[in-house]
């Protein structure tokens, strides 16, 4: 393409969402136009919902022991098997739904925290600001990792929830300080300042004048939280902590190792988990690159018709 | 007829570092409806504070706002009903547009929160809208300011400020981030507007040509005071004040003014405004006349805090070279009037 070469979202330039819901929609398939890595970022992550969603309607028990054990991928099995002889297909299919409900739940969760921690904190000001920024700063220096290790070393775990509300409780403080900051130099913004000489109640303000113009910031904190606590749940699940019997992705990488896949030579069994947790890092990275192009405004505006050709044709350097 | 009276006004910055800093010192005066106030003086002398105080944006340490004679409250029914009244046009128009809102949001807002049906609103936007030449109004609606040209983005921010229908608006440096083109057309408009709607106007500006063009009053501030203020042809043509005498004389080869903020402050590594930073510290400790470091007429008696002079017809100034009793001890050579010491 010929127009965006930009930077991340987080430290770029205001994002600058808007107008109507029609307008807006039409503008977002323009702005994708232009993006083509949100494209891509946004196609891996549908794929993955479809598979999350759909996927379980087309395969059998993905528990269901089999007698081919560590079968190499075939037409039968098309991933192979693992070790008790289950269809490791799917596994991965079954394993998607649990491992995005992770990802997106303690994402949400933590998002939610960091703004009422952040931006509250910063348009509240004072001491319960103060109060509240000590507290993400120690949040922050905690080690999460052996944090939630020990947690969910003690939290018996029948469901994903605890691990959910384990990652969501510990992921917030990094984002709700960017937003902190953020909203503090917001704060004296002049067109903050006008809708206060307008009348404007606080919380309106916040609402409806500031955090659209972070929205690039705040989804790209969740899309951070979201790969975070992917990561972190198959780590923990790696390390055995938390309900192994559940499917998740890090589950069938810990159920690998514990059966020696890695020293069998079985590759089929932890490199699709493996893989699809990489991919869909990856489209989360891509939509988070992409989003400061689509929401800039001044990058969405109306462009002359033809005018791409044209300004290709200049560029490659014709009268 | 007074609509805002300002009395003692007074305003304290905490500084990280020793007393406070007081960038607005007990300043008086009061804005008249269908009058231009012109408010000018360097960088940093306090004009903007001022407007953010009458503002309401921040809280003064002391003094008082009447307006139409009565105090004014500082929160819920009694802000929002000083708000209604007074409205601030901000110096740059890039940033005083909500990037994210189109022309309409911003001019629907003010109107429905003091209570506008919804029906009829788009109306009303469209007549604020002509009201300040965007035409045609129903082009401009749903334009984002990022679409818009600065003059324009300028108009949008005074059709803001006029939806309240207010009794005085605020105008800090309303032109100077704009194209020299279209300054004037501008200024002509909130001109055209004072008269229309008989606005009280408080015209903040670095441009003296300008000030005494639009305005009925001008009052001269440095450091935090009110030096010298009056009709704007007397302040203007027969400066009484050292400071603003220096002002007038700033452009070199021109006997009228004048642009203040050619008087180019001394800039220090980083960016630092070195004689703000060595008056800043003796501006807090407000004894004596503040101009006298840079002052050429200093004498003795300016370590003391010079009271404000009468020179006739409202024209007032803050110098001891118009006292009296100075004047008589010196043989009265001193009061310069218009002996602007150009190379000074
Ligand atoms: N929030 C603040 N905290 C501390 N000091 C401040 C604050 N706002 C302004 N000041 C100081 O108060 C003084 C007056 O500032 P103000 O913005 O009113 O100047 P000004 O006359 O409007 O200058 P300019 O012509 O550059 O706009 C300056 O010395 C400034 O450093
Ligand atoms: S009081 Fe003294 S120092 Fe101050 S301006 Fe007048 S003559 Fe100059
Ligand atoms: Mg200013």
């Amino acid at each position: 393409m010929t127009t965006t070469a930009i930077a991340p979202a987080a430290g770029a330039t205001e994002p600058r969402p808007g107008r109507g819901l029609s307008a807006r929609l039409h503008g977002a398939a323009g702005a994708l136009r232009r993006s083509p890595r949100m494209l891509v970022g946004l196609i891996i992550l549908l794929f993955f919902v479809l598979l999350a969603v759909f996927g379980p309607l087309f395969i059998h028990n993905p528990n269901a022991l089999g007698t081919e054990v560590l079968g190499r991928p075939s037409a039968k099995y098309w991933l192979g098997t693992t070790q008790e002889g289950q269809n490791v297909l799917y596994q991965v299919i079954a394993a998607t739904g649990p491992t995005l409900e992770v990802g997106f739940v303690a994402g949400g969760i933590s998002t939610v925290l960091s703004l009422l921690i952040g931006v509250g904190g910063a348009f509240i000001g004072g001491i319960s600001d103060e109060a509240l920024n000590l507290f993400t700063n120690v949040i922050l220096v905690i080690p999460v990792m052996p944090l939630v290790i020990v947690i969910s070393a003690y939290v018996q775990a029948k469901s994903l929830l605890p691990t959910i509300i384990i990652i969501a409780f510990t992921g917030w403080a990094g984002t709700a300080r960017v937003l902190r900051a953020l909203a503090l130099s917001m704060r004296s913004r002049d067109y903050i300042l006008a809708a206060r000489v307008s009348g404007e109640r606080p919380w309106r303000i916040v609402v409806v004048e500031l955090l659209p113009n972070m929205t690039a910031f705040i989804v790209s904190g969740f899309i951070f939280t979201v790969i975070f606590a992917i990561l972190t749940q198959a780590g923990l699940a790696f390390l055995g902590l938390g309900n192994t019997n559940l499917l998740s992705w890090g589950n069938m990488l810990y159920w690998a190792q514990a059966d020696q896949a890695l020293t069998s030579g079985a590759w089929w069994w932890f490199a699709p988990p493996g893989l699809c947790i990489a991919l869909l890092g990856t489209g989360l990275s891509l939509v988070n690159f992409g989003l400061d192009e689509v929401l800039n405004p001044r990058l969405r505006s109306v462009r002359p018709v033809g005018g791409r050709t044209k300004a290709r044709r200049q560029a490659a350097g014709s009268p | 007829m007074s609509v805002l009276q300002v009395q003692d006004l007074t305003v304290d910055f905490a500084q990280r570092r020793g007393p406070k800093f007081r960038a607005v010192d007990h300043v008086s005066f009061e804005l008249v409806a269908g009058e231009t106030l012109a408010l000018v003086g360097e960088s940093g002398s306090g004009k903007s504070t001022i407007a953010r105080a009458l503002a309401r944006l921040l809280r003064p340490t002391g003094g008082e706002l009447l307006l139409h004679g009565r105090p004014v409250g500082h929160r819920g029914r009694k802000l929002r009903d000083y708000r209604r009244e007074v409205q601030m046009v901000f110096q740059d128009p890039f940033a005083s547009l909500n990037p994210a809102y189109t022309v309409g949001h911003h001019l629907r807002r003010p109107l429905r929160i003091y209570g506008h049906p919804r029906k009829g609103l788009e109306e009303v936007v469209e007549a604020l809208l002509t009201s300040v030449n965007m035409v045609p109004a129903t082009s401009f609606v749903s334009k984002f300011p990022h679409e818009l040209s600065g003059g324009q983005r300028q108009r949008v921010a005074i059709a803001r400020a006029l939806a309240t229908q207010p009794g005085v608006i605020l105008a800090d440096e309303p032109v100077s981030m704009l194209d020299v083109s279209i300054r004037l057309e501008i200024l002509n408009l909130l001109d055209g507007l004072k008269r229309d709607r008989d606005l009280a106007l408080l015209y903040i500006t670095h441009d003296l040509a300008t000030a005494r063009y639009f305005s009925t009053q001008i009052m001269v501030m440095y450091r935090g005071e009110i030096v010298e203020r009056g009709p704007a042809d007397s302040v203007i043509l027969r400066p009484a004040h050292p400071y603003t005498q220096l002002l007038e004389a700033s452009v070199p080869g021109e006997r009228t003014p004048h642009r203040l903020d050619e008087l180019a402050p001394v800039r220090g590594a980083g960016g630092t405004n070195v004689i703000l930073a060595a008056e800043r510290a003796e501006a807090t400790a407000a004894t004596g006349c503040r101009f006298r470091r840079r002052c050429p007429h200093a004498m003795d008696v300016c370590s003391t805090h010079p009271v404000e002079q009468d020179l006739g017809d409202g024209h007032l100034v803050r110098c001891w070279l118009h006292d009296p009793k100075v004047r008589e001890k010196s043989g009265d050579r001193a009061a310069p009037q218009q002996s602007a010491p150009s190379g000074a």
